[in-house]
């Protein structure tokens, strides 16, 4: 959501309140936010993009990755993942992220909104229903935390991965989504973040590197063939990822108008950069340019435009897209492999370094005429440094929420499986079900 | 009778198929196999984590000849499955000491 969205739905508040005290006068009655139906559908368009992306996009996406024995493993992690969290957000998140906190604003919103508490068909949002823009932000809340999978297969326990998710979304994504969009400091103090570069992305990606490291490697990690059962699985995901794409990203105008055209523009020629930028990139150190390469560098490059795609200019997102294609190629396989950690589908590689490198260009690149802020290359030092202050405050919160949640349930119920389970795989250990 | 048993790469497979029923053989079982010989494996690289795959996927090819025919049916697999390349394969022949025709009950030569 961009600061003019943010701005128009709070002078639509500000106006309903007046409205529904009964004090409505004439002149007041123009100015009453009015539903366009124009954004409402592309809102509800959005919505069902967005859902797209997670499944069975990033399903199929981290799927195609893992080895035979834990294909359906991972599928069966999104989509319950998905729905259990699709719930939560219904029952506390959205209140918690996106209403009034009183004495707590700036950290956390309050309780007036749980279980829909006064959300009625009725209910506006800027131009659109609150419910569409509810269930629009469910999308989000309840893709997050699925992101974090790809760090965990082959050996989290199913249970303990439902309760880290379900904590994870209440305790992390909700409070970081508040600070950003919901009336919280970090969208106070300034920081640009169009549809989820800190929230969604540096979030996911360091509580992916925290739950790689807390939970260990997998067995064979190093010494045996982990190699990918189906990478056809993986490009269909990746395809469906950068087609879903555009309702998270051009639906975060909240609008069907300028903004959004910026979104879609943006969002195509970073995400085309950075493939071919991780292929090139590969293709001069290993010697074969890849199709993991490129959807890999497609994701990279969703990624890093997200919290730019609202901002910058055409020219800024080719360079927004080329810069996370060589830099998340480089922490993909380099770093990870010198640090040691097993974070299985770079999760942190991907999404945590994308959404670091995405938000910081944000204020290099963003152009004014494009987004109404200007950034570095317009002569506006100041951006930057609040920038990276955002990225900060997200790394420090998700790092530690996350371990903490991750440590009170290793020494309670226990998150990985069984040595025995690993080895057999979690198709069978868990689901009793396999592919053939 | 002998049995010859060709490890053949599996693209090579309905060359060598025609080339044995040309020569009027009838029949032959067909499995798909992974192995590896000089030719070793091969490494993949997926996000920069090299793996070494040590086993690469053959075909087997497996034929009973009548004793007569089988420096035909050798040459003619040769031929049909020779690219040049490392890793073409081998061929192994032993001997069959009794065939019998499950349908009819005809036995050795009369049975292939």
């Amino acid at each position: 959501m961009n600061f003019n969205g943010l701005r128009r739905l709070t002078a639509s508040a500000c106006t309903a309140a007046a409205l529904y005290a009964g004090s409505a006068l004439p002149s007041l009655a123009q100015d009453a936010p009015k539903l366009d139906t124009g954004d409402t559908a592309w809102m509800l368009t959005s919505t069902v993009l967005v859902i797209l992306m997670t499944i069975p996009g990033l399903a199929l996406f981290y799927a195609g990755m893992v080895r035979k024995k834990n294909v359906l493993s991972v599928l069966t992690a999104t989509f319950a993942t998905f729905s259990l969290l699709s719930l939560s957000w219904f029952v506390l998140g959205y209140s918690l992220a996106f209403t009034d906190g009183g004495d707590y604003q700036p950290y956390i919103g309050g309780l007036s909104k749980a279980l829909f508490a006064g959300v009625t068909p009725e209910s506006l949002q800027g131009t659109i229903p609150e419910l569409v823009f509810a269930i629009f932000q469910l999308t989000f809340a309840a893709i997050t935390p699925a992101l974090i999978i790809g760090a965990v297969v082959d050996r989290m326990k199913f249970s303990a991965l439902l309760i880290f998710m379900l904590l994870w979304q209440l305790i992390v994504y909700v409070p970081v989504a508040h600070w950003v969009w919901g009336g919280g400091f970090l969208g106070s103090d300034g920081v640009l973040d169009f549809a989820g570069g800190t929230v969604v992305h540096i979030n996911a990606g360091i509580a992916g590197l925290v739950a790689a490291i807390v939970l260990g490697r997998r067995q064979g990690y190093g010494t045996e063939s982990l190699a990918p059962y189906n990478l056809t699985l993986t490009l269909i995901g990746a395809s469906l990822l950068w087609v879903g794409w555009f309702g998270f990203n051009v639906g975060s105008a909240l609008a069907a108008g300028t903004t959004a055209a910026v979104a879609l523009t943006t969002t195509q020629l970073a995400t085309a950069a950075a493939a071919l930028a991780w292929m090139f990139s590969e293709w001069l150190v290993h010697g074969k340019p890849t199709l993991l390469g490129l959807a890999s560098g497609a994701v990279a490059g969703l990624v890093a435009i997200t919290p730019a795609c609202g901002f910058v200019d055409p020219k800024g997102a080719i360079v927004i897209g080329i810069a996370a294609g060589i830099i998340c190629y480089i922490f993909s396989t380099g770093v990870k492999k010198a640090l040691g950690y097993d974070d299985s589908l770079d999760v942190f590689g991907v999404h945590g370094i994308g959404g670091i490198v995405g938000a910081i260009l944000t204020g290099v690149f963003a152009a004014e005429a494009y987004g109404g802020k200007p950034g570095v290359l317009e002569g506006n030092f100041a951006q930057l440094p609040i920038q990276v202050y955002g990225v900060l405050a997200t790394i420090v919160w998700a790092a530690v929420a996350t371990f903490v949640i991750l440590l009170v349930l290793k020494y309670t119920i226990g998150i990985r499986v069984s040595e025995s389970a690993e080895v057999e795989g979690l198709d069978v250990a868990l689901h009793g079900e396999s592919l053939q | 009778m002998k049995l010859i048993t060709a490890i053949i790469k599996p693209f090579k497979l309905e060359e060598v198929r025609t080339a044995l029923t040309d020569l009027g053989l009838q029949g032959m079982t067909v499995t798909e196999v992974k192995g590896y010989g000089r030719q070793k494996g091969h490494t993949e690289i997926y996000r920069g984590a090299e793996y070494a795959v040590s086993f690469l996927p053959k075909i087997k090819v497996e034929v009973v000849v009548p004793s007569a025919q089988v420096d035909k049916a050798l040459e003619a697999i040769q031929r049909a499955a020779k690219t040049g390349q490392i890793g073409d394969g081998k061929i192994f022949v032993s001997p069959i000491e009794h065939t019998i025709r499950i349908r009819t009950g005809e036995a050795d030569d009369n049975a292939l």
